[in-house]
């Protein structure tokens, strides 16, 4: 294989591990915090909508993130108040939301476009425009790592740099600051976070509207960035193998950018080949489409080191009284 | 203070439909419709008409099993998510024992069929199964990944085994042997005129179906130990009901009636395996069984009001300009307000049922 076609297909991996890199620290944020989300394929979903709506009436990309970021901000909030305030089952509550968010966008963009549930294909100010890193151009004629350097790393939108920044940033909120130790023992033990005079409500909120503007980050580089407008369930599961990669990393920040990586390498070697071979046998891509599924039951079942959930995840605290 | 039962069967029921109903109508009059209207073409397009009411219960028909598939394995405190996954194998295996012969008569086809879906979708139900029993690998997860690898595994086998010859990935078309008799020519045997829909025996199935788990719930030791064990683990456990065990027979039913769907669906209405022909009614069935709060008469309840909503969704997408995803929108209202908003209801309606308990003159029976 050619140096020029592996870092075709790394590129296209880094385009497509960004909706599901951000996703999935939506998730660990929420989950670290002992609030099961499977709605991370709504609030991105609702994201990818609006943001591309307001971007196609208004020209503006930026308009469009922040209405994006709003509407998965209230679709958290939803998730918030049914699995917070009124302790609700979280996962039922994450159901209904990755419904509420299928029909709305759809009901929504017919209304509004009439386009048959999509919106206008969005045109230059509309989109997210690829980043050009210094010398990018001047270096690409340096062998090997000139093409790495300007095929690679360079020429990606805004979003993509963000969601790979995240990656430490979250580490950082996570493991070295005094929320973060608060925000993972309540996952953990919000009895314990009582007792010492914490607010558990305020700590999982804030959980959960991170992982509402992480997951508006994700539906909004998926329509504006990725894709140049919205169509019906544009998501497509992207939500739910987030979720598998978050598993996959047993919750950790650095492993679920691995996690993201491979899941989106296996998507670019999928969307490339439509017939692979290996050692003679052919593999079908429903397989190769299926393969993020079948390693996170495999993780799951504990026979290549054991995913442990933080421990008061899924259940409501109720204060005592 | 708990609640009488009525009002916790009933009245909270209720009151939750109201609102998951309200808000849509809210909805239907943000795109500019009338709700009033939209909610009576609805209504007709559901029950007014023989036509409208064999789509409905075709509709209810699927949801009777997937819901009662969500309900048995609440019992057990499982949350069966995969139902989706378990109904498109089971669809396999009616698929496979439909094109296996060439059936002479639909009376012998459908033991073999119903046998055939029952059995493919507690396979699939079994392998989350037994994760969760012995590796203790969260169930609600892995029958999501199973609903994905499901579907890859259909599309896998629809381009390629059991591809019939043309363009479309499906199966070729079962024998004529296998066709389920239609709601129209039953009634047209007893003169009674039924408009053509899909409406086949296998809502008597599903019926049946309803009345069996019934049974098996409230009438048996398993569904005894299966209730027990999911009101309390330890409790069980200390009763000698072993959880491995409850947890395999749990799904495994849980499984084969979401499998036993695609006798309705499948060999009921395609009469040959296409790509998806669950189409959601597998999460279609955890609405259905918060609804019915998994009681089989609940499920079955549940199960034709949302059938009614899937038919008079498509009667309003005809008349007006509401589409059909309208149905989504109506049924995420339903799950929110019944399984993740419940005690956003029962609070105040608990509160009430206080305040006006206490006013009664108190009766002692001491006195």
């Amino acid at each position: 294989m050619e140096l020029i076609t592996i870092i075709q297909i790394l590129d296209s991996t880094v385009r497509l591990a960004t909706p599901l890199l951000l996703a999935c620290l939506a998730g660990l944020f929420s989950e670290r915090a002992g609030i099961f989300d499977i709605g991370l394929e709504a609030k991105m979903l609702a994201a990818a909508f609006f943001s591309a709506a307001v971007a196609a009436m208004t020209g503006s990309v930026w308009l469009g993130l922040m209405a994006g970021i709003a509407a998965s901000l209230v679709f958290a909030l939803i998730h918030g108040i049914a699995s917070i305030t009124f302790r609700g089952d979280q996962l039922i509550s994450g159901v209904a939301l990755n419904f509420l968010a299928s029909g709305m966008t759809v009901l929504i963009a017919r209304d509004w476009f009439n386009e048959g549930g999509r919106t206008p294909a969005l045109i230059d100010g509309g989109r997210f425009q690829e980043i050009t890193l210094p010398f990018a151009n001047a270096l690409a004629d340096v062998p090997v790592l000139g093409p790495i350097y300007s095929e690679l790393l360079s020429g990606h939108t805004v979003l993509v740099y963000v969601a790979f920044l995240a990656v430490p940033a979250t580490w950082y909120i996570l493991f070295r600051t005094r929320f973060g130790l608060r925000l993972r023992a309540v996952g953990e033990n919000p009895g314990a976070v009582d007792t010492a005079g914490i607010s558990v409500v305020r700590l999982r909120y804030s959980a959960v509207l991170i992982a509402g503007l992480l997951c508006g980050l994700a539906g909004a580089y998926l329509a504006t960035g990725l894709a140049a407008g919205f169509v019906k369930d544009m998501t497509a599961g992207r939500g739910y193998i987030a979720l598998a990669a978050l598993i996959f990393a047993k919750w950790r920040p650095w492993y679920a950018m691995g996690a993201c990586l491979l899941f989106g390498l296996l998507d670019a070697i999928g969307n490339r080949y439509q017939s692979l071979e290996l050692l003679g046998l052919p593999i079908p891509t429903q397989f190769m489409q299926a393969l993020p599924y079948i390693l996170t039951v495999v993780i799951l079942a504990g026979f290549v080191g054991k995913a442990i959930p933080p421990r008061a995840g899924g259940q409501a605290y109720v204060k005592e009284r | 203070m708990s609640l009488p039962k009525w009002a916790d069967v009933v009245l909270i029921p209720l009151i939750n439909l109201l609102l998951a109903l309200f808000v849509s109508g809210l909805v239907v009059l943000l795109i500019g419709e009338d709700p009033v209207n939209a909610m009576q073409i609805m209504v007709k397009g559901a029950v007014g008409s023989t036509y409208g009411w064999g789509y409905t219960l075709f509709y209810a028909t699927n949801f009777i099993f997937t819901g009662l598939a969500v309900a048995v394995a609440f019992h057990a405190k499982l949350f069966n998510i995969g139902g989706e996954g378990q109904a498109q194998l089971g669809s396999l295996g009616v698929a496979l024992v439909c094109l296996a012969l060439p059936w002479p008569h639909w009376a012998l086809a459908l033991p073999f069929a119903i046998v055939g879906g029952a059995l493919f979708g507690a396979a699939w139900a079994a392998i989350p199964a037994y994760l969760q029993a012995r590796r203790g690998s969260h169930i609600v997860i892995t029958t999501i990944m199973f609903n994905f690898i499901a579907s890859a595994l259909l599309v896998y086998l629809l381009v390629g085994a059991l591809k019939a010859p043309g363009m479309a990935p499906e199966s070729a078309r079962f024998p004529e042997g296998t066709f389920l008799p239609n709601a129209r020519d039953i009634f047209a045997l007893v003169g009674i005129k039924f408009a053509r829909s899909p409406l086949n025996v296998s809502f008597l199935l599903g019926l049946i179906a309803c009345f069996l788990v019934w049974l098996l719930l409230w009438r048996t030791r398993l569904g005894y130990e299966i209730r027990a064990y999911g009101h309390s683990e330890p409790a069980a456990r200390y009763a000698g009901i072993a959880p491995f065990r409850i947890i395999m027979i749990t799904m495994l039913i849980s499984g084969a009636l979401a499998g036993l769907m695609a006798v309705n669906a499948v060999m009921g209405e395609q009469q040959r395996l296409l790509q998806d022909n669950v189409l959601g009614a597998g999460f279609v069935g955890i609405a259905v069984a918060l609804m019915g709060r998994s009681h089989p008469v609940g499920v079955l309840i549940a199960a034709v009001l949302f059938g009614a909503l899937y038919q008079g969704g498509a009667e309003l997408e005809f008349e007006t300009s509401v589409p059909r995803e309208m149905v989504l929108v109506i049924q995420a209202l339903v799950i929110l307000f019944t399984g993740a908003l419940d005690n956003m209801v029962r609070g105040p309606v608990t509160g009430a049922f206080l305040h006006f308990g206490r006013r009664r003159p108190k009766i002692d029976p001491a006195e």
